[in-house]
């Protein structure tokens, strides 16, 4: 950690102010990118423009302070970890702060994103800044009004001393404050002088929701507006080849039912009235290219595994070389389906497309994005999109592809009525923008007892993993090291799912490690901890994680977990993981019920730098580890002709009460920027399950969902 | 369309719709009650339920036009000025994540509750076990309903 924290660059430009007409202070910035040159704070808060400012601070005359930001809340919690940011450095109670969703019906929004585990990474300097610099403000006007000089004077819980002993509220000086210069420089605070960050804050939304009020996408309703269910080709590869639409439209309820491309939507009054008109329709699909099967991707796949045509993504000495030099090579292939999001809010969007203006509301974790593909598809100026962001009932990746926005303006544009379109569950499941089913084959050599080359074969559905993943560990820690990547084209569409890649590489990886283990006759942990000693930090700045941060991770999960030392009956996994800028350490306790394991327990410990909001970071380390264990074990995901197997929670499983483990979660503490929690957590579930598995029965797990090949097993063992 | 009466949180209302119209899309659609949640249409995710006569019941399934004569509650109407304590246990462990699913998860609670005031923890985890959190707040909700039995004994 930097000693100087002094912040030498012009937060003038960053930061704007106006003097409320009601009273108070408005303080307008932006964390993304500078003000524009002529924009300037609204004297009323029912007028806040988020198009010229990222979010607003007000500070009432009471002292009392709102913080109003369109920031999207998936429910990662940053709706409440970064108003905490801010409040830290101004120095306000945190009961006196309130925050609220930015106000409705604003114009254009900037680039605002949630995804990538990057909101706090990304917020950190900018709105303790930001807090800092209306906090100096506050003091400078007390100090004009005394007459003294503004260094002399300081302020902490909302309260302004000087050194004669007066006081003043941060309420009795805002007026005067927003008539004043925005400060240069200010100092933020040393990490143990926090009264906020590190402390546990409710999230701000909670009355709300355990109350039932209107928050989310499903909930968002204007006067007349029509519900829209939309037919969609039942098989990927497949268009409409005709339709008729009488008996859907005799329906009680149905308005109207429209053709857009290879989908039919039909409008009605309600949402049931929508859904049963969509299921009289009479649609016949032809095909219009390939009707894929997951045994086909089998083959696709296995193919590119062992064939030559991979692009090398990272070579670190000769792997060639290692191979042919070794005592020992272990191999192993590892194998993922596809997976649907499933969020459990369902995809939905209003759209009213009028003469006047494109008005959209709903639940999208890219706004930006999708507002101007929308402007594109309907032949429309930027400027007249106007789209509003609501809390979202998951997210996990799926609501950062705005097809369902396009939908929903699409259908507004061709009929000219408000529709809000709702996507029933099977739509939701078949209709998606999946994890993509990838392989992983795994080879290293061994030589003397330890493990010289290592290479990994990645083939993946429609695309590869990103950039930076291959120089993620074991890079740096094995001398001969390679990545390749090859890709098989598929029709059906794939996208980001919570912890793109790493979600099943991790597993894959960490599973390897283990028989390496076994292999070399050594403890998991330690060989870990063996490979890590080789990386020194910074030697190659391409290395994306810290072998230092990593090693102390795993120390603590290994001292939390009682490694090794487990009753009789229980069975421990281990797993360690670096993504999205976070280190993390798990250990999974099994004890098998009737030859199936029972997840009893998980100790995580994570290295995430500071930890802003501890409720909150656990939750989402709790969240995350139930997640992947839920997935690993149940999430299948198959298709036959181009269709989707399963469609609705009767036949696709997810983790439920029964089946989840205690999560214990710990932080190792340190002064370090903060990084994000969001996905971090769910890469070394699967892994330490399977380890602990390996544990309990000497199985070799390598595809996912684990349940069947348990069942297997379990059938086996009994024949 | 038919038109029927229902008694909900303590009021009688009258509905128009069609007779097979599920109580979920009647709260939603014509009463602007949006607390009870659409997860799947097929009863299997508990984001939907409600209380019908006290019982925890999923609304997604059930025609409304059959509960003429049933008390129903909803979210909306699970207390008055206070919060439930069930409500209040979920507030203090800071149980949701993205809170879609806790409103039909605090249904299932409290009417669990009614009939197990001192549950053990495998009796909550079966009693829970049909409500679906893709968050996996899970954790927070087995300690949550465990607390609320504390706050109402």
């Amino acid at each position: 950690m930097k000693k100087n924290n002094k912040i030498t660059f012009s937060r003038r430009n960053f930061i704007r102010t106006s003097a409320l007409a009601s009273g108070g202070l408005l303080i307008g910035f932006n964390f993304l990118n500078s003000c524009k040159e002529a924009a300037v704070p609204p004297v009323d808060v029912s007028q806040l423009n988020f198009n010229d400012f990222n979010a607003f601070i007000k500070i009432a005359n009471n002292g009392y302070v709102t913080i109003f930001s369109p920031n999207p809340e998936i429910g990662q919690g940053v709706k409440t970890s970064m108003p905490m940011l801010i409040a830290e450095e101004l120095d306000v109670p945190w009961d006196h702060v309130s925050v609220e969703q930015g106000a409705l019906d604003t114009e254009n929004f900037q680039r605002q994103v949630a995804g990538g585990s990057q909101s706090i990474r990304f917020g950190w300097e900018a709105l303790r800044q930001t807090g800092a610099t209306a906090k100096q403000m506050l003091v400078n006007a007390a100090a004009a009004k005394w007459g003294v000089d503004a260094s002399t004077c300081k302020a902490s819980d909302g309260i302004i001393k000087n050194a004669n002993g007066d006081k003043l509220g941060y309420g009795d000086v805002v007026n005067e404050a927003a008539v004043l210069e925005v400060p240069e420089n200010v100092t933020l605070k040393e990490p143990k002088d926090f009264k906020i960050i590190g402390k546990d804050a409710i999230n701000v939304d909670i009355d709300k929701i355990v109350t039932g009020k209107p928050l989310f996408g499903l909930d968002y309703t204007v006067e007349g507006m029509k519900y829209v269910s939309v037919a969609r080709p039942p098989a990927f590869g497949q268009k409409i080849n005709s339709f008729d639409a009488t008996e859907a439209k005799a329906v009680n309820g149905v308005y109207d039912v429209v053709q857009l491309g290879d989908k039919i939507a039909v409008l009605a009054s309600n949402t049931w009235a929508a859904m049963k008109g969509k299921k009289a329709l009479k649609v016949e699909w032809k095909n219009d290219g390939t009707l894929e099967s997951t045994a086909k991707h089998d083959k696709e796949l296995n193919k590119i595994l062992g064939g030559n045509n991979l692009d090398v993504r990272r070579e670190d000495g000769n792997v060639k070389k290692a191979f042919a030099e070794a005592d020992k090579v272990i191999e192993r292939t590892y194998e993922s389906p596809f997976l649907p999001h499933n969020c459990m809010e369902p995809m939905n969007f209003y759209a009213n497309v009028t003469d006047d203006k494109v008005h959209l509301v709903g639940p999208i974790q890219t706004p930006a994005g999708t507002a101007s593909r929308i402007a594109k598809l309907i032949e429309r100026n930027p400027e007249e999109i106007h789209l509003e962001m609501t809390r979202m009932g998951g997210g996990f990746g799926r609501r950062l592809y705005g097809d369902f926005a396009l939908e929903a303006a699409e259908i507004s544009n061709i009929t000219k009525q408000p529709v809000k379109v709702v996507f029933s569950r099977e739509d939701d499941m078949a209709a998606g923008i999946y994890r993509p089913a990838i392989k992983y084959r795994i080879k290293a050599s061994i030589k003397d007892g330890k493990v010289t080359g290592y290479n990994l074969r990645e083939a993946a559905i429609n695309s590869n993993m990103y950039g930076l993943i291959p120089n993620f560990f074991p890079a740096g820690a094995i001398e001969n090291y390679k990545v390749e990547s090859g890709n098989y084209r598929s029709n059906i569409t794939t996208g980001a799912w919570r912890a793109p890649y790493t979600n099943f590489l991790a597993f894959a990886e960490q599973s390897f490690f283990d028989e390496l283990a076994t292999e070399l006759n050594i403890d998991p942990i330690q060989l870990r901890l063996d490979l890590l000693a080789n990386v020194e930090d910074g030697k190659d700045p391409s290395i994306e994680y810290s072998a230092k941060r990593m090693i102390d991770t795993i120390k603590l999960a290994k001292a939390k977990s009682n490694w090794g030392k487990s009753n009789n009956g229980t069975h421990q996994g281990f797993s360690a993981y670096y993504s999205h800028n976070t280190h993390v350490a798990e250990v999974v306790d099994i004890i098998m019920k009737d030859g199936m394991p029972s997840v009893e327990k998980v100790t995580v410990a994570v290295d995430c730098g500071i930890v802003v909001n501890p409720t909150g970071a656990k939750n989402q380390i709790e969240g995350g580890v139930i997640d992947g264990i839920g997935h690993a074990m149940y999430g299948d995901f198959s298709f036959e002709n181009g269709k989707p197997q399963d469609v609705n929670f009767n036949t696709y499983r997810l983790i439920r009460m029964k089946e989840t483990p205690i999560v214990e979660t710990y932080f190792v503490k340190n002064e370090l920027s903060p990084t994000g929690l969001g996905e971090p957590g769910l890469p070394p579930a699967g892994g330490a399950l399977a380890n602990a598995i390996k544990a309990a029965t000497g199985e070799i797990l390598t595809k996912q969902p684990f349940l069947k090949s348990l069942k297997n097993l379990e059938t086996n063992l009994k024949t | 369309m038919a038109s029927y009466n229902l008694k909900i949180n303590g009021k009688n209302v009258n509905v128009v719709a069609d007779t097979d119209t599920p109580l979920l899309w009647v709260l939603r659609d014509e009463l602007n009650l949006v607390g009870t949640k659409f997860g799947c249409g097929i009863g299997q995710c508990g984001a939907c339920t409600v209380h019908i006569d006290g019982v925890a019941t999923r609304s997604c399934l059930l025609p409304a036009s059959r509960l003429e004569d049933s008390e129903i509650t909803t979210i909306e109407g699970l207390a008055n000025d206070k919060m439930h304590p069930v409500q209040e246990a979920w507030k203090e462990l800071d149980v949701p994540q993205c809170g879609y699913c806790q409103a039909g998860q605090i249904m299932t609670a409290t009417s669990f509750l009614k009939q197990n005031p001192n549950p053990d923890n495998e009796s909550i985890r079966n009693a829970m076990h049909g409500n679906l959190c893709r968050c996996a707040s899970y954790n927070r909700i087995e300690k949550a309903v465990a607390l609320a039995a504390k706050k109402m004994s």
